[in-house]
């Protein structure tokens, strides 16, 4: 890992050095706004919790994830930075985990903005707090396995809008897997423990059962291994496409 | 020291570098020469420890760049091909990422990136973002952030492509100044220039090495390209250095050493003229006692197309284009 808190506070500087997170930071909240207050029916529902928020979080991720991580290996290989970086001292996990924590974090600084909502609805009325840290928990590590998939995609390609739409057709993948309506459908034609098994690599599932407020720690080990395995076939994709 | 045993890398159906052993030591200048795609960038590349390679060994400093490539990539400043950088850092934040990056310790760093920017003279555009700078600071940007862990191996991939000449000079002779202890590795396109700042010259052609030796080897076939090399046994003939000068199609004739006791001639033509049956017709009509006749072969440049293209002969045109022009015509 030797060189990730320095690649990390690189990419940090690099996001916050740029329009790139101001304009996405802007464009986040905005989104969680609207479509917790108008879609989400926040005043209808008459309820001092952030369902409706967290509801619309997996699919907004859907598109603005892959906007955030369409850059991080394309635009080095294209740009040829990718040669400076490795011939640093520096490993392979240390450079990949050091940008995917950096995104992270960036999303994670995000999300923290978006705390005000937490304070509305605690100022309306009397929410249950577990439920909605859970709530920040269970988007932070969706958010989490979608920067790992588009970290992965980006490493396979130079070219970012290939990357952008590449992305989100995987992270919609992984997330209608676990849709009551795919599911049904698949069980149609499908034995049911198949079925099963689909639905527990959802990470729409997962999500869902985080933000319930039930930490079952088997929902962690999911994202966890999951976002693991991804940024292992991350730095493979890297070494394989690096000289090309 | 580098030390390169049987380098072999390929690409698909190119094999890009070919059962390639290389030693540079320090102190030395290696000029590493060859047209496009010859594999010096992917030999620099797998020096440097970004590809790996498919066969053969490289040992910097005593670090095997295959068991040990932390250790190994330590001792080394490189600068890319083309210079890359991140274009949204400025020449500041980008040294002191690298100096992390190279556990330079925090107290040292502003030094290191002092000294970095005063040699490369970039003072004045210290925070100004890369994007916006010309290709010139760019390279040297790129230069910087190459000495500034004041490596004992540089590998420099064109250091003076897109330099202007007053540019050019300057990094040539940051390039000399280092040299005394410093194993430096540099690939240009231009001949003059491994003339002007290296110690040795290699050429590599279709990944293999065909040529390892001293730039004034090449030198010295750039500048008797076509003269005729006259020896006697014993000291020259009284009257052959007039009779020698008069023959036609003969430009010049001088010693080939300088003393007073002359042992042969080296005669230069008049431009695209052969001489050498004029030479030796002339040099059997007197009897004269010859040790050793010969044409001297080629410039630089056609030098370094005869050997980066096997097995083929020179060209018999009088005028030889030049090194760029004759690159161009390979890459068509």
């Amino acid at each position: 890992m030797r060189g990730m808190s320095v690649v990390l506070r690189r990419e940090l500087g690099a996001y916050f050095g740029t329009p790139v997170a101001y304009v996405f930071l802007m464009i986040f909240l905005v989104l969680t706004g609207a479509v917790t207050w108008y879609l989400g029916n926040f005043y209808e529902m008459n309820q001092a919790d952030l369902r409706p928020f967290f509801a619309y979080h997996p699919v907004l991720y859907l598109a603005l994830i892959p906007a955030l991580s369409m850059r991080m290996w394309a635009e080095e290989r294209r740009s040829g930075t990718v040669e400076s970086l490795f011939t640093l001292p520096i490993t392979m996990g240390g450079a990949v985990v050091g940008k995917f924590l950096a995104a992270w974090i960036f999303i994670g600084v995000a999300l923290l903005l978006t705390t005000t909502n937490w304070i509305s609805v605690a100022f309306l009325g009397e929410p249950d707090h577990g439920i909605i840290l859970a709530g920040y928990l269970g988007s932070f590590l969706m958010a989490g396995a979608y920067l790992a998939v588009g970290s992965l995609v980006s490493a396979l390609t130079k070219n970012q809008v290939i990357a952008f739409v590449l992305s989100l057709v995987a992270c919609l993948t992984l997330f209608l897997v676990g849709q009551a309506g795919v599911l049904e459908f698949f069980g149609l034609f499908l034995p049911e423990n198949i079925v099963d098994w689909f639905s527990s690599l959802s990470l729409y599932t997962h999500f869902i059962a985080i933000s319930k407020g039930v930490l079952d720690p088997r929902d962690l080990i999911f994202f966890v291994s999951l976002i693991a395995l991804l940024l292992y076939a991350n730095a493979v994709a890297i070494d394989y496409t690096k000289a090309r | 020291m580098i030390e390169i045993q049987h380098l072999s890398k390929r690409f698909g159906r190119l094999q890009a570098v070919d059962d390639l052993s290389l030693t540079v030591l320090p102190g030395e200048v290696l000029g590493f020469l060859g047209p496009n795609g010859a594999g010096k960038s992917t030999t620099m590349k797998m020096v440097t420890g970004f590809l790996r390679p498919d066969k053969g060994s490289i040992v910097v400093q005593g670090h095997d760049m295959a068991k040990d490539p932390i250790a190994a990539k330590a001792c080394i400043g490189y600068l890319p091909e083309g210079a890359p950088l991140y274009p949204d850092m400025t020449p500041q934040t980008l040294l002191r990422f690298a100096a992390r990056a190279r556990s330079i310790p925090a107290e040292k760093q502003a030094g290191a990136i002092d000294r970095a920017i005063g040699l490369l003279e970039l003072e004045g555009v210290r925070h100004q973002r890369i994007e916006t700078l010309s290709k010139g600071f760019k390279r040297r940007v790129g230069l910087a952030q190459a000495i500034l862990h004041d490596p004992k191996v540089l590998i420099l991939d064109e250091p003076t492509d897109g330099l202007d000449p007053n540019q050019k000079d300057q990094v040539r002779e940051l390039i000399r100044s280092m040299s005394a202890d410093k194993v430096i590795v540099l690939s240009t396109h231009i001949l003059e220039e491994v003339e002007a700042v290296c110690t040795r010259a290699a050429i590599i052609s279709e990944g293999q090495l065909r040529f390892n030796g001293k730039p004034s080897e090449l030198r010295e076939n750039s500048r008797y390209a076509g003269a005729v090399e006259l020896r006697f046994e014993g000291q020259a003939p009284a009257d052959s250095f007039l009779t020698l000068s008069n023959l036609p199609g003969v430009e010049r004739v001088e010693a080939l050493e300088e003393s007073d006791y002359h042992q042969g001639w080296r005669l230069f033509p008049k431009a695209g003229t052969p001489i050498l049956h004029a030479v030796s017709d002339h040099v059997r009509s007197h009897g004269w006692q010859v040790r050793d006749m010969h044409v001297d072969r080629g410039r630089l440049d056609d030098v370094f197309r005869e050997i980066t293209r096997s097995g083929m002969a020179p060209s018999p045109r009088p005028s030889q284009p030049q090194p760029a022009q004759a690159l161009a015509q390979e890459e068509v």
